[in-house]
């Protein structure tokens, strides 16, 4: 079946430019790309052509750190329910992380999600598996197994490795198993009990503070061990100014790294807290405006190859609390579209510079054939207004956990349409 | 925030105005207590329940007395040993405490901004008796009663607040009040216990006590916060007092008339020399009890009467409607 799109604004993050054009995907995959509104072709032959009246169409969005609850808490995040929020929000493929309950540690535990993932939902979804046993930083995972049964990283989640003779050693054997590993980069000693960034804002709201050195400290740790096993490392959230010097001398030594971002991150910062509003309590917390700016800077630059969303669902009763007693993490696989596009509109990153840190990079950085506009690639695709305006209101959110820290907040940018291999998985067919 | 909402959970979002109308109301409260007759009926019939989280005896009685005095039921509630270990939320504790009409809710709570959260669930008025390490409003209004009645003003005083600022919550209500009333605030201690980003306070930070007290016309003392510590902001409690704890040649480096101050319970001979604290012509750490109580008293008549005002328009409201 032949499936035509035309008159589209066209998002290539690969050639980094947006042009009007037209997209043919037979089955599953794309088979052309071009850049003319309304091919020729595209009315002959008997395929649907859907005409995407001047939106954006780009690869979907490959999510790179999803928390979904499953096993533990499917009460707070299902398979469907992060698949439905996925497709609204244009996301087609999910790399769930492993800080599960259990954790996902072992190949039988991971064969059970896969095998759930793929009943519930059209999303593609790939797992990570923890680096240690349980999480625990004591004794590393079958790093093999879990490879073999399907691990795309391996990681703690948040869990710092704190004894580095452990963290040593787990990242020589995966640098003999060829495998990426995902890193936290934070001080286990300085950021203990601390729930903001510390600074003026923290000290007035009687908040315990964690410096933005402890991240670079986490950082230059992890570095020494990467340069001594060489094994491929991707740090899950850099969030500080003064975390990108080293990153980017660790690049020009050499040493397989890259670096993402969370879109919390990059859009919101340390005073969006005002009095004590858990919902914007993140790991690791909201940085001044500076660390901000700078961080945005350092994805346009490339610098920070990844955006996600560190989607992670809490309940209402764990963010009920005082601030200091309440859960970390925000629910973002809906809003990272939305959210990303404020970036935009603010004129500090291109469309094909979201989508190259949004889709390309992070496919490109596990293996994966999405995130690309171009003739053989998977047929994952977003339809989206980058302009369209509207009022977020958390209840209305596809995941079971409301917990956006964008409730109220005006937003622009509507998924219009999503593809997951060349079939429409959004809007819902049902009504 | 303000005064003239239904609450009083910090001295932020105060006007200068509403903080010196507070202490002209206090001074008549200091004439009552002073007086044979120490009774009021500002709060007749009203409900007041103390609610502590964290072990209280002076600011509690402090309330306790302000209350009765007042002509208030006053039902006092040791939350450090009831329902939060048994697993009940703060919210439905709250709530619970809400279905049964109290008019008053002093809450005390050790983690920042619980006091606030609070005070969104329930309707009746909160007072903040201290959250955390974020603000303990009624201590700042008391101390800037003491200093007012001793220096004939709050504005133009170079005043050092000495010791453990991170841990405080004390200081940071005295910090915004001194700054709010156009006062020098110096904040001495140790680095470790200044907190991050209080340069940016508008305060001068001084790790030196003799240099942080030259000139001073008010020393505050702050309790070194021993359940706080956990472990390693100073070297030892001897090595505190021979630098930070304030003795006769420290004190020396203030103005001659500089007044003693001090929250308690206090430390003697680990923040505070014990000759200083008794000295009656330079600490007024007894008045600043007394005050307490005084401006606990303006504090819970002012939202008493925002109370019944609001309490009176509803009543009109429903007989129009009705």
């Amino acid at each position: 079946m032949t499936l035509w799109f035309v008159n589209a604004r066209l998002i290539d993050p690969e050639a980094g430019v947006d042009y009007p054009g037209a997209v043919r995907v037979e089955g599953a995959a794309i088979t052309e790309v071009l850049a003319e509104n309304m091919p020729q072709g595209a009315h002959e032959g008997g395929g649907r052509v859907i005409d995407c009246a001047g939106r954006c169409l780009a690869p979907g969005i490959v999510d790179m750190g999803v928390q979904v609850g499953e096993p533990g808490a499917r009460h707070v995040e299902s398979f469907r329910s992060a698949g439905r929020a996925a497709v609204a929000g244009g996301v087609t493929t999910i790399i769930a992380r492993p800080d599960t309950d259990p954790p996902i540690d072992t190949p039988e535990v991971l064969e059970f999600v896969t095998r759930r993932a793929e009943a519930q939902t059209p999303v593609r979804i790939r797992h990570m598996a923890a680096l240690t046993r349980a999480r625990a930083g004591r004794e590393m995972a079958e790093i093999g197994f879990l490879s073999d049964a399907g691990a795309v990283a391996f990681s703690d989640g948040s869990r710092v490795v704190a004894d580095t003779r452990v963290l040593a050693r787990c990242l020589t054997y995966a640098r003999g198993l060829g495998v990426l590993v995902m890193g936290h980069p934070q001080d286990p000693g300085l950021s203990q009990g601390a729930c903001a960034t510390s600074g003026k804002f923290a000290s007035l709201k009687g908040l315990p503070g964690v410096s933005p050195m402890a991240e670079r400290m986490g950082f230059d740790r992890d570095m020494a061990l990467v340069e001594m096993t060489g094994v491929a490392y991707h740090a899950d959230q850099v969030t500080c100014a003064r975390t990108l010097p080293p990153l980017e001398r660790a690049r020009r030594n050499g040493l397989d790294v890259t670096a993402g971002v969370s879109i919390h991150h990059l859009t919101l910062n340390e005073f969006d807290l005002a009095d004590y509003r858990t919902f914007f309590k993140l790991t690791p917390p909201l940085r001044s405006e500076d660390d901000r700016l700078a961080v945005v800077e350092a994805v346009a630059a490339g610098v920070i190859d990844v955006i996600c969303s560190m989607h992670t669902p809490a309940d209402e009763e764990s963010k009920r609390l005082p601030f200091e007693a309440a859960a970390a993490g925000a629910v973002g696989l809906e809003t990272l579209l939305p959210a990303a596009m404020r970036l935009y509109h603010a004129g500090a990153l291109s469309l094909p510079q979201l989508w190259r840190a949004m889709s390309l990079n992070p496919a490109r950085r596990l293996g994966l054939p999405g995130g690309r506009l171009a003739a053989g690639a998977p047929a994952d695709l977003v339809l989206f207004d980058p302009d369209a305006p509207f009022v977020l209101d958390r209840f209305a959110l596809h995941s079971k956990a409301k917990n956006t820290p964008f409730d109220g907040a005006r937003m622009e940018g509507r998924v219009l349409g999503t593809w997951i291999g060349g079939a429409q998985v959004f809007p819902f067919a049902e009504a | 925030m303000t005064f003239n909402g239904a609450h009083f959970l910090g001295i932020d979002g105060l006007r200068p105005d509403e903080i010196t109308a507070l202490l002209d109301l206090a001074e008549r409260y200091v004439a009552l207590n002073r007086s044979a007759s120490k009774h009021s009926d500002a709060l007749a019939g009203m409900t007041q329940i103390n609610m502590f989280f964290e072990a209280s005896t002076r600011t509690q009685a402090s309330f306790e007395l302000a209350g009765k005095r007042m002509g208030a039921d006053v039902m006092n509630m040791s939350m450090a040993s009831s329902s939060l270990k048994k697993g009940e939320t703060l919210i439905d504790t709250a709530l619970t405490l809400n279905a049964m009409h109290p008019d008053l809710l002093v809450v005390r709570h050790p983690l920042s901004g619980a006091v606030d959260l609070l005070a969104q669930k329930v309707n009746c008025a909160v007072i903040n008796a201290g959250d955390g390490r974020h603000e303990h409003p009624t201590q700042a209004l008391l101390d800037a009663l003491t200093i007012r009645r001793a220096k004939g003003r709050l504005h133009r005083l170079v005043v050092a607040i000495c010791g453990d600022i991170a841990h405080s919550r004390v200081a940071r209500s005295n910090i915004l009040l001194l700054n709010r009333m156009e006062s020098r605030v110096r904040l001495v201690g140790p680095p470790t216990l200044m907190p991050a980003g209080a340069a940016d306070w508008g305060c001068e930070i001084h790790d030196d006590m003799r240099a942080g007290l030259e000139d001073a016309d008010v020393v505050m003392m702050l309790r070194l916060q021993k359940e706080r510590m956990d472990g390693g902001f100073i070297p030892s409690e001897r090595e505190y007092f021979d630098r930070y704890g304030l003795d006769a040649e420290k004190l020396a480096c203030a103005k001659p008339d500089a007044i003693v101050m001090h929250p308690g319970p206090m430390n003697r001979g680990v923040e505070i020399d014990g000759m200083i604290a008794d000295d009656i012509n330079r600490s007024v750490i007894q008045e600043q009890v007394e005050m307490g109580v005084a401006v606990r008293m303006a504090v819970m008549d002012r939202l008493a009467a925002t109370l019944r005002d609001a309490r009176q328009r509803e009543r009109l409201r429903s007989s129009v409607d009705g």
